[in-house]
Formats: structure tokens, C-alpha cells, sequence
């Protein structure tokens, strides 16, 4: 957990510097307004984090959300009595999503930076195929309530966060840290490394379901809605200092990791720089936290064998 | 002792001086007043537990670390390294544990990394492959060319490179860390030879290790270190191995093995396996009882890391009976109450990232086992100092990650435990502490089967000594047997299988 101070130190200041800029954010509504927009990256760092740590990559998320949000616009078509039917099959399609690229990866031996890459691509191609560009039908008033009203998203925010910190504490989360560390040391100790690799795809596949299910009330129905997220979210969840590569990292340290880069996007904005800048901001972040996770002031360590 | 050592120093040329070495981290002494000399031709050990301070005075001398206080004199002339190229510039040599080879390009590129002969601006190839093989006839080595790659080399042979690379800087100074770690019995006799040659060279070795029949064997005089401070420097003829042991952990380690087991203490059979075969082992025949430890003796290549996996679970057996059932997997192994305490625990005993903690509970975790010891318990039957559990396992000295290693198991109580070189690396004090252990749980009836290349450890510990070859049971020997007997036996020298 002590990794994971600096980032809590970082959110912190830009939480102030947005709450001078604009005492709004300090009003119950400021907050929640904020809440809400970063509920959805929240939660797929959240999944991104699992993944991560057992050491592989998924970068299909951001399609997938786009292909839930515009298969739930197309099979609602405003119908109120369709909204809980498609809530379950968005859910189902978030999971096989996750079950076939953690099968992919584990059993055809594909490296998830690939596999996921592939999945990417197919998911992105499908809607467009789909939709021919431009998505048909729209969203019930029942569907978009979890992502419009703030205090919806809040709950399943706050479910999320709970869920991931109890798994993360249960045996599977530990093995999942152990193998993402050491897998031949995992599988030597018993551990079943493919099947708690496949389950961690399966949670980020599921955690992209309910971010295209908040995004779709949130942002409305496009092609483009889950653009670039799988970015956000591997940004965000390296941001919380969690290692590429597996092993070591927290998983509340990759939410705050979240909610820095939504403070930070919140504050250009607040400030007048374009929202263009976002992904160069989002490219110097990235590389400049990998760089720092490098460092640790070799200086600072005494020599192991000394404990 | 100071006599002792002047004398020596000046009846041959001194290579070496230092003087006085004294550094710290963070405020945290770790070495004071250290001397360290060493004269031509001379191999000189440096022997202490872990965290004596051997490595970090090592890392001075190769300007890895600045020492705070102290002189390096090298050649008499007074030296201070701000980077190791400046010490491998002055003849100073480090031949590390894990080699710093580059496994996909070839011997002549090894040796010749980063300093490439050029002709015309390019590499000469010629220069390189001519000089490297020559190198090699110097060494007597023939078993592989300078165009040969080094992951198709043994690491004996990767070690050859290694000294290749030392001799073409023209090494005079020349640091061996636990150079037979990683080597089997029969290949440390090429080492001594090597070392042997380097010393006829005029090379002064610094030569570290854990085991001290090897101090023995090479050294002529043997530093002690312990505790970041200098305790002696004696000529290796004049002191027992009792003596240096006890200068090392500062007491005596009189029984320097526990009892064996009593006849009446050996119990039921926990396993058995008739005619166990894959594709590296062929009619194994084994039966180990409750209370006993039964050592596997062989070469390398013998099949004995082979036997434990395949009992394991991790490279099944494809042939033959076992009870408990074949286990087709690791996890199958651990239901049926195996465990296997591996060769090497940092790739495949431990995650070194994950706490004390963590690593203690992963077997239990990853077959959903309740422990009712709590792990606080469990790092005391280990006896690790000090257990603290939120530390992470890579800052824990060999001693103490092979303990943790042992906890790990202790979990899920096995009926049979196997250990692959439970001691490699490890330091005088955590060695016997863990033999201790071992020993304990053989008398509180868990089955042992233990592979060691230290045939000191071996002949010491097991109550019967299976001898593998060729990866079939070339015999059995009873507890007690000679060196000679095991070595024999698995060499297949003049005794039949």
C-alpha cells in the first residue's frame, strides 16, 4: 500500500486546485457532478486493475462499452419493458467478451497485448458493420437513470469499489497477485494460474459492461462513445503506481488513479485548455509514471540480505 | 594473525590492499575497519553468513559502491572507483552468481561486448573469434568454439566464459561469488582446474562461497567476516572447519547435523512408486516412510530434479505405479498431501514482490486449505528472524526466503515433503536451522526425500541415500555411507548398478 501514498497525495492537490478554480465543485451537486463523470473510467480501471496485475493487458474494453452502448440503443429502441432484459444481456455479452480473450490468452497461448488488440479491432469493426457509422434506436428513460442520475452512479461506484477490495483480499485476488509476480512459483504452489487469469478478463470484460451502461445515460448513444477508454483506463490504473507486468500494485490505488486523471481533465477544462489536449496530457502521463515506477531511488535501499 | 599476514604479504607481490574499508547506508553501518589483502597468484576466501558484508565489500572493489573510509590499493597504487568500468580499467574482474552473459550471441561477442576490435570502422570478426579461441587453449577448453552461442552452453561452460572475459581484460584480480552454486559435482573439479590456471597466472582470486570444504580445497588463506566487521585472516592449513564456523556464526555449531532417525521411529510407507517412468526417468523403484529422510544422490542430468517433479505432480510420471495415485498435476500432488520445496526459490519458490505474508499462506490460498495455525505461528516453527510479516520476501536474506519457502508447505501439513538442494545458497546458521527443521518434521512423521549436490549435507542428514543415473535408481546406500561410495555410485566408476 505505500506505493499507492504518492497518488493519494496527487488527487488531493488537484481536488483543491479544481475547488479554487470553481467553488461550485465544493456543493454537494459540484461533487456529485464529478462523481458521476468519473464513475464509468472508475470502474474500468477497477477491471483494467485485475488484468493488470496478473500481468497481461486488455485493450478491448473501449470497443466493448461502444458495442454495449449501441446494442443496448438498437434492441431498446425507447421500449421501458425492454430495459431490464438488455441490462442482463449487456452483462452477459461483457462477460463472454472477457471469457473469450482469457481463453485466448491462456489456452491458445496468444499474448493478451494481442489477443485483446484483436478483440479490439473485431468488437470495433462489428458495430460498425452494424450501425454503418451511425447507431439506430435509442435508450429507454429506465436505462439511462444509472447513468444520469448521480446518486445510481454513485451506488454502483461505491458496490464496485467494495466488490474489487474484498476480491482483491479473498484467495483469488492473492493468487492473482502471486501469479501476475511469479507464475511458475504460482503454478508450483497449486495455484491454477490460467483459470484466475481467465476470471480477471472476465471481471474487466464486466466492468466494461457497466461502464457502457452508465456512459449510454451519461454521454448518449454514439459510435464513439467508448473511444480511447481502454487508454484512460491503463493510464488511470498505471497513475495508481500498479506495475506493468503483474505482480505489485493496489487496487483502490488504480481508482484514485481514476479520479486523478478525471481531476486533471476537469481541470484543463476549468482553466480553457482545449479538451484536445487530453491525449497528449494522457501520453506524458503515462510514460513519465512508468519512468518514476522505475527509479525508486536506488540510494534508498539498503542492501537486501541486511533484513 | 597480523604476523601471519605480513609475512605473506611480503615474501609475493601484493595485488591487492585494503585498508581500513568502512561504509554505510542511510546511516546504517554496514562494514567497519575491513582489510582485505591478496597477492599474486593467490586465492584468497572470503567467507561469512549472509549479511556479513562479503557482497557489499565485493561491490566496493568493483566500484559498484564508494567505500566511506578506507584505501583500495591496487598494484600500490591507491585507487578509488567511481564507476565499475574504472575497476574493470585497473584489472579488477567480478564473476557473478548469475552470469552477465547475453544468451543469443555468440562466446566471442561475450567476451568482447562493449569493446568490440574494429577494423575500418567495422567489427573484426576475425580478431575477436581468433583472440577468444585463444583464450580457450590457455583454459584447456575444447568443448565448445568462440562462434558457439551461449544459451546452447551448460553453465559450466557459460562460467568458462565468464573467466574468458575476465583474462581478455587482463584481469589481475579476479572475484568469484558462490562460483559452484549452479555448477554439479563432477563439473566444480573443472573449476578448480581453471582456478588453478588463473592462479599460475599470476591471478589473485577472490573467491566466495558458503561451502567450505571449497574453502578448503582451493584457498590459501580464508578471511572471516561477520557482522559488517573483520574477524580473521588465517591460512586456509591452519584452521578446521569447526574453527572457521564458529568465527563465522560466533558459535559453535558442534552438531553440525541432528540425529539420524531411530529404527523404531520410521513408520508406515507414505509413498511408493513401482516402475515410474517420462520422458527423462525409467523404472524408478522408491519407497519412503513416515519419520525418515531419504536422500537422492546423482550428477547433474542424473534425473533427480526430474524424480521430485514427476512425484510432484509438475512433470508427472507417464508410467508406472504410485500410492498415493500418479498425480497428473501439480495441484493433484498437493491434494494428495506432496509438497516440493524447488531448486531455485526465486523462480520458482517464491513471489518476490508479495509480503512474507502472502508468500506463507500461497499454497493454502491456492488450493483452499483453512489453516489453524496462524502465520505468526508458523514463522516461529521456522524460526525467522525477525518475522516480520508485511516485509516483502525479496529484501530477506537466502536463510530466510528458504524459511518462508518451508512455512509455505507447513500450511497444509504434507505427508511427504520434498526438498531439491534445501540448503544451496544458504548461510551457515539459517542452514542448520533449516536442517533442524527438517529433521523435526521427519520425527513428527512427514516422509523426506532430499536431493543435494553437497555430499557433506547429504551423507549428514539422509537415513538412506538413494543414488540416481542416467535417470534410473542406480542403488541404495545406508545411512553413513562414504563420499567415495555415493560419488561411485553415481558415476558408475567400477561399481555395478
Amino acid at each position: 500500500m505505500k506505493r499507492a501514498i504518492p497518488i493519494f497525495v496527487v488527487l488531493a492537490g488537484l481536488l483543491v486546485a479544481i475547488a479554487v478554480a470553481n467553488p461550485f465543485f465544493l456543493e454537494p451537486a459540484g461533487f456529485l457532478a464529478f462523481l458521476k463523470r468519473v464513475a464509468p473510467l472508475a470502474i474500468l480501471a477497477a477491471g483494467q486493475y485485475f488484468v493488470i496485475v496478473s500481468g497481461e493487458f486488455d485493450l478491448s474494453v473501449g470497443s466493448l462499452v461502444t458495442v454495449e452502448v449501441v446494442v443496448a440503443a438498437r434492441l431498446i429502441d425507447g421500449d421501458e419493458a425492454m430495459t431490464w432484459p438488455v441490462l442482463i444481456l449487456l452483462v452477459v455479452i461483457g462477460l463472454l467478451v472477457g471469457l473469450v480473450n482469457g481463453l485466448v490468452t491462456t489456452k491458445l497461448r496468444v499474448p493478451s497485448f494481442i489477443t485483446t488488440l484483436g478483440a479490439m479491432l473485431i468488437l470495433s469493426g462489428a458495430v460498425f458493420l452494424w450501425t454503418g457509422g451511425a447507431p439506430r434506436g435509442a435508450l429507454s428513460q429506465g436505462f439511462r437513470v444509472f447513468g444520469r442520475e448521480g446518486v445510481w452512479a454513485v451506488a454502483i461506484l461505491v458496490v464496485v469499489v467494495i466488490a474489487a477490495v474484498l476480491l482483491m483480499r479473498a484467495d483469488f485476488g492473492r493468487t492473482l497477485v502471486a501469479a501476475g509476480d511469479n507464475e511458475k512459483a504460482a503454478r508450483l504452489s497449486g495455484v491454477r494460474v490460467d483459470r484466475v487469469r481467465v476470471f480477471a478478463f472476465v471481471l474487466s470484460g464486466l466492468s466494461a459492461a457497466v461502464a457502457g451502461i452508465l456512459l449510454g445515460g451519461f454521454a448518449g448513444v454514439s459510435a464513439q462513445v467508448g473511444q480511447s477508454l481502454e487508454f484512460q483506463a491503463i493510464t488511470a490504473v498505471v497513475l495508481g503506481g500498479v506495475v506493468l507486468g503483474g505482480g505489485r500494485g493496489h487496487v483502490v490505488a488504480a481508482i484514485a488513479g481514476a479520479f486523478t486523471l478525471e481531476a486533471l481533465f476537469t481541470l484543463l477544462n476549468l482553466h480553457g485548455i482545449s479538451g484536445a489536449l487530453e491525449y497528449a496530457v494522457q501520453g506524458v502521463i503515462i510514460i513519465a509514471a512508468v519512468a518514476v515506477g522505475g527509479l525508486r531511488l536506488p540510494s534508498l535501499r539498503l542492501s537486501p540480505s541486511k533484513v | 594473525m597480523e604476523d601471519i599476514n605480513q609475512k605473506r604479504a611480503e615474501s609475493a607481490q601484493v595485488i591487492l590492499r585494503m585498508t581500513g574499508i568502512g561504509k554505510s547506508f542511510l546511516g546504517i553501518r554496514v562494514l567497519r575497519g575491513i582489510d582485505l589483502s591478496a597477492t599474486a597468484g593467490e586465492v584468497h576466501a572470503v567467507v561469512g553468513e549472509n549479511g556479513a558484508g562479503k557482497s557489499t565489500l565485493m561491490k566496493i572493489l568493483a566500484g559498484v559502491h564508494q567505500p566511506d573510509e578506507g584505501t583500495v590499493e591496487i598494484g600500490g597504487e591507491t585507487r578509488s572507483f567511481a564507476h565499475p568500468v574504472e575497476a574493470q580499467r585497473a584489472g579488477v574482474a567480478i564473476i557473478y552468481q548469475e552470469f552477465n552473459l547475453l544468451p543469443e550471441r555468440s562466446v566471442a561477442d561475450n567476451v568482447f561486448l562493449g569493446r568490440e576490435p574494429t577494423r575500418r570502422g567495422l567489427v573484426d570478426r576475425a580478431a575477436m573469434d581468433e583472440a577468444t579461441s585463444r583464450l580457450l587453449d590457455e583454459l584447456d577448453e575444447h568443448s565448445f568454439g568462440p562462434r558457439a552461442l551461449v544459451k546452447d552452453l551448460s553453465v559450466a561452460q557459460q562460467q568458462v566464459v565468464e573467466i574468458v572475459k575476465a583474462l581478455s581484460v587482463d584481469a589481475r584480480i579476479v572475484v568469484m561469488d558462490e562460483p559452484t552454486a549452479a555448477l554439479a559435482e563432477h563439473e566444480v573439479e573443472l573449476l578448480y582446474r581453471l582456478i588453478r590456471r588463473l592462479q599460475g597466472r599470476g591471478i589473485a582470486v577472490l573467491y566466495i562461497s558458503h561451502r567450505l570444504r571449497e574453502v578448503f580445497d582451493l584457498a590459501d588463506r580464508v578471511t572471516v567476516l561477520k557482522d559488517g566487521a573483520h574477524v580473521a585472516t588465517v591460512p586456509a592449513k591452519d584452521v578446521t572447519t569447526g574453527e572457521l564456523v564458529k568465527m563465522m556464526v560466533g558459535r559453535e555449531l558442534d552438531a553440525y547435523f541432528p540425529a539420524k532417525a531411530e529404527e523404531s521411529a520410521i513408520g508406515e510407507v507414505r509413498l511408493t512408486v513401482r516402475g515410474g517412468g517420462n520422458g527423462k526417468l525409467d523404472g524408478i523403484d522408491l519407497e519412503l516412510r513416515a519419520g525418515e529422510i531419504v536422500g537422492v544422490a546423482g550428477l547433474q542430468g542424473s534425473g533427480r530434479s526430474s524424480l521430485v517433479k514427476a512425484i510432484f505432480g509438475a512433470e508427472p510420471f507417464t508410467r508406472g505405479e504410485m500410492t498415493p495415485a500418479r498425480p497428473a498435476s501439480v495441484r493433484a500432488g498437493v491434494a494428495a498431501g506432496i509438497g516440493l520445496v524447488t531448486e531455485d526459490r526465486k523462480a520458482e519458490g517464491l513471489a518476490l514482490n508479495q509480503s512474507v505474508r502472502d508468500n506463507a499462506l500461497l499454497v493454502a490460498r491456492a488450493i483452499g486449505h483453512r489453516s489453524r495455525t496462524t502465520v505468526s505461528d508458523l514463522l516461529r516453527r521456522v524460526q525467522l528472524a525477525p518475522p516480520r510479516q508485511e516485509t516483502e520476501v525479496k529484501y530477506l536474506s537466502g536463510g530466510n526466503q528458504q524459511k518462508v519457502v518451508l512455512a509455505k508447505w507447513l500450511t497444509v501439513s504434507p505427508k511427504v515433503l520434498l526438498f531439491d538442494e534445501p540448503t544451496r545458497g544458504v548461510d551457515v546458521g539459517a542452514k542448520a536451522a533449516i536442517h533442524d527443521l527438517m529433521r523435526e518434521l521427519a520425527n513428527a512423521g512427514t516422509a523426506i526425500l532430499m536431493i543435494s549436490s553437497e555430499l557433506p549435507e547429504l551423507i549428514g542428514m539422509s537415513d538412506r541415500i538413494v543414488v540416481l543415473r542416467d535417470g534410473r535408481v542406480a542403488g541404495q546406500l545406508p545411512a553413513g555411507s562414504s563420499e567415495e561410495a555415493v560419488m561411485a555410485l553415481a558415476a558408475a566408476d567400477g561399481v555395478a548398478a
